[in-house]
């Protein structure tokens, strides 16, 4: 069974969510994904991130963490914040609910996560931080 | 990401190339909105045709220029045919306010209706 693992720490400034992404991409890319999987980890990737940026720093100074774990043809994707933390998991999870109404927020992203991945799990604590662990089986797709 | 824009029967047509995030969604905003200000444009259209990903950054975007636009009247129409971006233009349900089209020029058409 094959097994890889990679871990990244960068800056919560918007111009790495693309880096963020693209190490991702290139990490996953043994698993041969299709381009459409390829898709849904990279915008997965971007939702978390950004996430991380502008709820849990709120644009401030902080650093992201990302973890990639290859399990087979399973890869499971962490990203990490030490920032403010979500007050509520399951109302912050509802698709088009967003605390940020003047930055022009969707309100979508976990449920583009939720939508594009296999699995999605958010762990919170106030003022510790947030725990996003996305998983997604590639290949398991059918035509 | 690579923005061009140019204006046509009174609608502003908005080119996007590359990858359309959180980060790349700023300048569009501001490039958009100046535009929009300055005058002489009633209706946009979203050329998403060459994009290569788009998070929910990018519906945020459109949603945003819609209420711009929509207070003085004007619609808003988005012209995308690659499988990724489609995906995320359908879940979203931006189609209810901007409806998106496989050619350039059924989304002019609904925009001159």
């Amino acid at each position: 069974m094959k097994e890889n693992m990679m871990k990244l720490e960068f800056m919560a400034k918007s111009e790495n969510e693309a880096f963020a992404r693209s190490a991702v991409a290139a990490f996953v890319m043994g698993l041969d994904p299709t381009v459409e999987e390829m898709a849904d980890i990279k915008t997965s990737v971007s939702e978390a991130v950004t996430n991380s940026i502008v709820h849990g720093y709120e644009g401030g100074e902080g650093r992201v963490y990302i973890e990639c774990v290859i399990s087979g043809k399973d890869i499971k994707i962490i990203v990490k914040d030490n920032g403010k933390g979500i007050k509520n998991v399951k109302e912050a999870m509802q698709p088009m609910f967003t605390t940020n109404t003047d930055n022009e927020r969707s309100g979508m992203g976990f449920t583009v996560m939720q939508t594009f991945m296999d699995k999605v799990k958010v762990e919170s604590i106030l003022d510790v931080g947030t725990k996003v662990t996305m998983s997604k089986s590639i290949g398991a797709q059918t035509l | 990401m690579i923005i061009t824009t140019r204006i046509k029967n009174a609608t502003l047509i908005v080119k996007m190339t590359g990858e359309l995030d959180h980060h790349s969604a700023g300048p569009i905003r501001e490039t958009v909105d100046r535009i929009i200000m300055s005058g002489g444009v009633k209706n946009i259209l979203f050329d998403m045709s060459s994009l290569s990903m788009m998070d929910s950054s990018g519906i945020g975007m459109v949603i945003g220029r819609y209420k711009l636009i929509s207070a003085d009247g004007g619609k808003v129409s988005i012209f995308a045919k690659t499988k990724t971006i489609l995906k995320i233009l359908k879940m979203s349900g931006i189609e209810r306010i901007a409806p998106v089209y496989d050619a350039i020029e059924k989304a002019e058409e609904y925009l001159d209706a």
